[in-house]
C-alpha cells in the first residue's frame, strides 16, 4: 500500500531479569493500519514485551523497529512515534481530566489554544465532557481507563500499545472501549495489543499471536488461531440416567461423564447447529436438564497449543 | 530534546505548583512543624536555655533570638522531606512511566519537583519567619545581608531538595521515603541549632562541629544578627554546592537506570 517501514517489526527478542528468561526470542511483524493482539496468559512476557517496544526497558539481544527507528539507538525518535497506555492508569490523580489533557498537549509543545482545543476534543470523543473539571482520582475504572486512552493520543500517535485495555473492567465499559479502539484504527493508527483474552483479540484484532513463557507459541489470524482448538461443544446435563442413556444412543460416540450425566456434544455454537440439536432431542423427546454452549477461549487455545491449561487447575471455572 | 528542556521543565513546574494549589494542607503541615518547635523551644525551654547561653540580657527574648536559625534550618529539612514523599508518590504510580515514554526534555520531571518544592520551602519559610517575628525575633540584618540570607537559604534549600528527590528514587515505598530524611530534621539539634557546640560533650561537640547544618546555621546567625562569621560562611557554601551537586547526579542515575 505504501513504502513507509511496517509501524513494528521484531526479530529474536531477548530479555532476562536475572536467571529469568522473560523473553526468548520473538519475532513480530506488525503492518500499518492493523490491530495487532498478543495473547497470553498473566507472567507470559506481555507487559516486557511492551515496555521494551515503548523504550522504558532495554532488550538484552535482537532487532527491534518501531515506525522505522530502533528504541535502543533513536528513543526520542520512537517516542514521539507513539501513544502508550498501560495496564495501571497513568494519569496524574491531582488533577482534572481536562488539566491531565493539557499537560500532555504542553508535553508535545502543541501551544495553548491548539492544546485545549484537542483536549475538549479528546474529552468529548472519549464521553469525559461532564467530569472534563473533576479530580481523575475521583473516577471509576472505565473512565480512568478512557483518560488514559485520551491521554496517549494527544500527540497523534502513529503506533498505539495498549497494555491489558480493558482487565478490571465491567462488561459493558469493556465493549466502549473495544468501539474506541476499532474506531482509532479507522483513522489510520496501528494498535499493538496485549489481552489475556481470546475474545478481545477475536473481536478486534487482525493477527493474533500467542506468547507463552516467554516464547510466541502460534500466530495467525482469530480464525486461524480457532483451527487449532478441538472446538466448542454443547454440554447436556441429564437428571435421570435413562435419559441420559437414550441421549448416548442418539449422539453416538461424543464425550461423556456418567456419574454428573452429562453428554458434550462437539457444536461451533451457531443457531444452525443449534437448531438441529434440538430437533434430534425433541424427536426422541429426550428431557434435557441444563443445556451449556461452550465456545473455544483461550484455556482451549492453551491446551490446544501447549498441551496444558494457561491457569492451574483450582482456577479454572 | 534539549530544545525543550526549558518548556518542559516549566510545564512540569506548573503541574507541581498545581498539586500544591489542590492540597494547601501538605504546606501548612510542613511549616506547622518547626512552628510547633519554634514556640516550644521560646516559652517552654527558652527561659532556661536563655539564661544558659548568657547573651546580653540574658534572657528569653535573647534566646528567640538564638534559635530562628536553627528552626529556620529545620523548615528546609522538613521541606526536604515533603519533597521525598512526592517524588516517591509519583514514582509509583504510572504517571512517570507515561513520561519516560514521551519525547521530551528527560530531567524535566525531576526539575519540576525541585523547582515546585523550592517554591513550597519558600512560602513555608515566609510563615516559619512571620511567626518568628511576631513572637519577638528581632535581626539586625542591613537589606543587603537580608539578601545574603535569602541567597543561603535558597542554596541550601537547593541543595536538600536534590538530595530530597533522590531519596524519595532511592525509596521502594512512600513510607520508606517519609522516613528517609528524618535525620535531616534531627541535624540542627546536633549543631549549633539551639544551644551553643561548646555545652555538649567532647564527641557530641566533635559532630556537631563538623556537620554541614552548623556553618550553615552560624552564618545565618551572623548575618541577621550580626554574629561573628569566619570561615563558616565558605564551609556552608562549600557543603551547600557538595550536597547539591551529589544529591542531582545520584537522582539523575537513579531517574536514568533501566530495570
Amino acid at each position: 500500500m505504501n513504502t513507509r517501514p511496517p509501524a513494528i517489526v521484531v526479530t529474536g527478542l531477548r530479555k532476562s531479569y536475572g536467571d529469568k528468561v522473560v523473553l526468548d526470542g520473538i519475532d513480530l511483524h506488525v503492518p500499518r493500519g492493523t490491530i495487532f493482539a498478543l495473547l497470553g496468559p498473566n507472567g507470559a512476557g506481555k507487559t516486557t514485551t511492551v515496555q521494551i517496544l515503548s523504550t522504558l526497558i532495554g532488550a538484552d539481544g535482537g532487532l527491534i523497529s518501531v515506525d522505522g527507528h530502533d528504541p535502543a539507538r533513536e528513543p526520542d525518535a520512537v517516542r514521539a512515534a507513539i501513544g502508550v497506555t498501560g495496564q495501571f492508569s497513568a494519569v496524574d490523580n491531582l488533577l482534572t481530566a481536562e488539566e491531565n489533557l493539557i499537560l500532555m498537549a504542553d508535553l508535545h509543545h502543541l501551544g495553548r489554544p491548539e492544546g485545549r482545543r484537542r483536549a475538549a476534543a479528546l474529552l468529548a470523543r472519549f464521553d469525559l465532557t461532564d467530569s472534563a473539571k473533576n479530580l481523575a482520582s475521583t473516577f471509576s475504572g472505565g473512565m480512568r481507563r478512557r483518560l488514559d486512552l485520551a491521554m496517549g493520543l494527544v500527540g497523534d500517535p502513529r503506533v498505539v500499545f495498549l497494555d491489558e485495555p480493558t482487565t478490571g473492567l465491567d462488561p459493558r465499559s469493556r465493549r466502549d472501549m473495544w468501539q474506541m479502539i476499532r474506531d482509532l484504527v479507522a483513522g489510520g493508527v496501528t494498535i499493538f495489543l496485549t489481552t489475556q483474552y481470546l475474545e478481545e483479540a477475536d473481536q478486534l484484532a487482525d493477527r493474533i499471536a500467542v506468547l507463552d513463557h516467554g516464547k510466541l507459541v502460534a500466530e495467525g489470524t482469530a480464525g486461524e488461531l480457532k483451527r487449532l482448538v478441538p472446538g466448542g461443544h454443547v454440554s447436556l446435563r441429564f437428571t435421570d440416567p435413562t435419559t441420559f442413556d437414550a441421549a448416548v444412543r442418539t449422539f453416538g460416540d461424543v464425550p461423556r461423564d456418567d456419574d454428573a450425566l452429562v453428554l458434550r456434544v462437539p457444536s461451533d455454537g451457531g443457531v444452525a447447529s443449534l437448531r438441529g440439536l434440538l430437533a434430534r432431542l425433541d424427536e426422541q423427546a429426550i428431557e434435557v436438564a441444563e443445556l451449556t454452549v461452550h465456545t473455544p477461549d483461550l484455556d482451549d487455545v492453551f491446551l490446544a497449543i501447549t498441551g496444558e491449561p494457561q491457569h492451574e487447575k483450582e482456577s479454572v471455572r | 530534546m534539549t530544545t525543550h528542556a526549558l518548556a518542559d521543565s516549566a510545564t512540569m513546574l506548573r503541574r507541581q505548583l498545581r498539586h500544591m494549589k489542590r492540597y494547601p494542607s501538605l504546606t501548612f503541615m510542613l511549616a506547622g512543624m518547626p512552628v510547633v518547635f519554634l514556640l516550644l523551644f521560646a516559652y517552654v525551654f527558652g527561659g532556661a536555655l536563655g539564661a544558659g547561653i548568657g547573651g546580653p540580657t540574658g534572657g528569653r527574648a535573647d534566646y528567640i533570638d538564638y534559635l530562628v536559625p536553627g528552626v529556620i534550618l529545620m523548615t528546609v529539612a522538613a521541606a526536604a522531606q515533603g519533597t521525598a514523599i512526592s517524588v516517591a508518590m509519583d514514582m509509583t504510580e504510572g504517571i512517570v512511566n507515561r513520561f519516560r515514554t514521551m519525547a521530551i526534555s528527560r530531567a524535566s520531571v525531576l526539575t519540576g519537583h525541585v523547582l515546585g518544592s523550592l517554591v513550597q520551602t519558600m512560602i513555608s519559610m515566609v510563615i516559619v519567619l512571620g511567626v518568628a517575628l511576631l513572637i519577638g525575633f528581632r535581626p539586625t540584618a542591613t537589606p543587603v545581608e537580608w539578601l545574603a540570607v535569602i541567597g543561603v537559604l535558597v542554596l541550601l534549600t537547593f541543595a536538600l531538595i536534590w538530595l530530597s528527590v533522590a531519596l524519595g528514587m532511592v525509596s521502594e515505598s512512600v513510607e520508606t521515603a517519609s522516613n528517609l530524611p528524618m535525620p535531616l530534621i534531627l541535624l540542627p539539634f546536633l549543631g549549633s541549632g539551639f544551644v551553643p557546640t561548646d555545652s555538649m560533650p567532647t564527641a557530641l561537640r566533635w559532630f556537631a562541629e563538623y556537620q554541614p547544618f552548623t556553618p550553615v546555621i552560624e552564618t545565618l546567625r551572623g548575618l541577621l544578627l550580626g554574629t561573628p562569621i569566619g570561615g563558616s560562611a565558605y564551609l556552608a557554601l562549600g557543603w551547600c554546592v557538595v550536597i547539591a551537586l551529589g544529591g542531582y547526579l545520584w537522582a539523575k542515575k537513579l531517574y536514568n537506570r533501566t530495570r
